[in-house]
């Protein structure tokens, strides 16, 4: 599994890359492989309203449903159309083609409360215990 | 207690990713469930189903006991023969769906669900009408070698003349060393074969099957392709999409249940069920927007819920949301619409024919 030094994770497996003042928004490689091939992803419309810690969207594998929520408060800016039609790139390539939205940050301090690449592996390492 | 089958070492070994269900620990995939889903489609597959259980009915009694517990008629199967039906409570509920192969009339071998495996027993040993019945689900290890490559791979390792085994036809054999039950028989909608062997033979003849299979590109496969294969057939799984509070019926298993063949269990229900005709059907779909249904949730006929998603998947060779629900039967012909619930977004939903996978004509 990889984990990129340059994110922040939360404890429901999304990740977050700070871009100018937006954050982009994806999941996690341990999440992609724990849902296992992911076959539909609902998300939320550019102008949308996010709340840290709320949901913002649904991704579905061949077995499962699971939200996603968001590591940030804001508005989305962005989101990956594609993926709509290849949400198998989620786990081809979750942290750069596997992009999920990007959000306008109203206060970026928020990020600080987030997960560090070391802090996150240790948070799976103990969830799988 | 989560069971295991005799071949939980090999899965875990082989890192297949494990869950439970239905009281088992099983493999519900090994590299991916599209994967293994195209590797049946395409090639072949292999799957450890030995967590379904093995009811015998044995005596002068077998036959006629057995007549007088399922839905289908066994009269007209002949020995070597296989054949799918249900077991019914007077009710005209069902107690499961099974397969029967019929070895002889005093030999008749139940293959029943994981799930159902005791209450099948109970049942069935409740109501033996002097038949002996015996539950030999603990004794027995059943694999399934599925898709269009399953002959020439099983042929590599029998001398049974796998060419003169007809669909929903078995013979004893060896394969690969290890006596064997092989049945033309399978839940994935492909040619294929169920083998069944004693359980402590079960490894050896599944790391037989996959080193024999591995030029062709056989893949071992678990319960997660095993749904969607069946679900595009519109197979129906006992616990989702039917069971005791629902009738064959209602479940479109109207084509084995024999109401003239004699006096059965639950015949005069469903009789009367089938003169007074059926509250809820259980009909094919596909979704016309977004979105995967899935089991649970609500069939919407303006705005209102008048039925249930029993099923539902991405239906990897079709790239198409599909499902099975129970409708009123004004909302059964194909072509109606209604919606699903999804979440509270109603989504849009068309009554197909199934199955909704139809197997490529093979060159």
């Amino acid at each position: 599994m990889n984990y990129p030094d340059d994110l922040k994770y939360t404890k429901e497996h999304e990740w977050c890359r700070v871009k100018g003042n937006r954050v982009v928004v994806g999941i996690t490689d341990h999440a992609q492989d724990a849902l296992g091939d992911i076959v539909y992803v609902e998300l939320p419309e550019v102008g949308d309203p996010v709340k840290k810690g709320e949901a913002f969207g649904v991704v579905e594998s061949t077995k499962a449903v699971s939200e996603l929520f968001s590591p940030v408060t804001g508005k989305v800016v962005e989101v990956n159309d594609p993926l709509s039609d290849a949400p198998e790139t989620i786990n081809e390539d979750p942290y750069e083609e596997g992009w999920m939205i990007q959000v306008e940050v109203a206060d970026f301090k928020e990020l600080d409360t987030l997960l560090d690449t070391a802090a996150y592996q240790k948070f799976i390492q103990e969830e799988s215990e | 207690m989560v069971q295991r089958t005799p071949l939980h070492d090999v899965h875990v070994r082989a890192g297949a990713r494990m869950v439970e269900f239905a009281g088992w620990d099983m493999p519900v995939q090994y590299e991916g469930i599209l994967a293994e889903h195209a590797a049946v489609r395409e090639r072949a597959g292999l799957f450890d189903v030995s967590h379904m259980g093995e009811v015998v009915f044995r005596g002068p009694k077998a036959l006629e006991s057995l007549q007088r517990l399922f839905t289908n008629d066994l009269s007209r199967c002949q020995d070597g023969q296989a054949q799918y039906g249900a077991l019914c409570r007077e009710s005209g509920g069902i107690v499961d769906d099974v397969v029967v192969y019929r070895r002889s009339a005093e030999d008749l071998l139940v293959c029943v669900n994981a799930s159902n495996r005791q209450k099948d027993y109970d049942w069935l040993h409740g109501h033996a009408f002097g038949a002996e019945v015996t539950n030999e689900s603990d004794a027995w290890g059943q694999l399934a070698l599925q898709g269009p490559r399953a002959p020439e791979i099983l042929q590599r390792l029998t001398s049974v003349r796998l060419s003169s085994v007809g669909t929903y036809r078995f013979t004893d054999g060896e394969v690969a060393g290890v006596r064997c039950l092989v049945a033309r028989t399978g839940y994935t909608g492909e040619d294929g074969f169920e083998l069944f062997c004693a359980a402590a033979d079960a490894p050896r003849l599944w790391a037989s099957l996959i080193e024999a299979g591995r030029p062709d590109g056989l893949r071992p496969c678990g319960l997660g392709a095993r749904d969607s294969l069946r679900l595009e057939m519109a197979y129906r799984l006992y616990g989702s999409d039917m069971d005791d509070a629902t009738t064959p019926l209602e479940a479109g298993l109207g084509w084995v249940v024999k109401l003239d063949k004699g006096a059965f269990m639950g015949r005069d229900a469903l009789l009367k069920q089938k003169e007074a005709g059926l509250s809820r059907k259980l009909v094919g779909f596909v979704l016309t927007e977004p979105g995967i249904s899935r089991h649970g949730h609500a069939v919407l006929q303006d705005g209102k819920p008048v039925g249930t998603v029993t099923s539902g998947t991405r239906s990897p060779s079709l790239g198409l949301s599909i499902g099975l629900a129970y409708v009123p039967p004004a909302l059964a012909a194909e072509g109606s619409t209604f919606a699903v619930d999804i979440r509270g977004r109603a989504a849009a939903a068309k009554v197909v024919k199934t199955p909704f996978y139809a197997k490529k004509t093979r060159a």
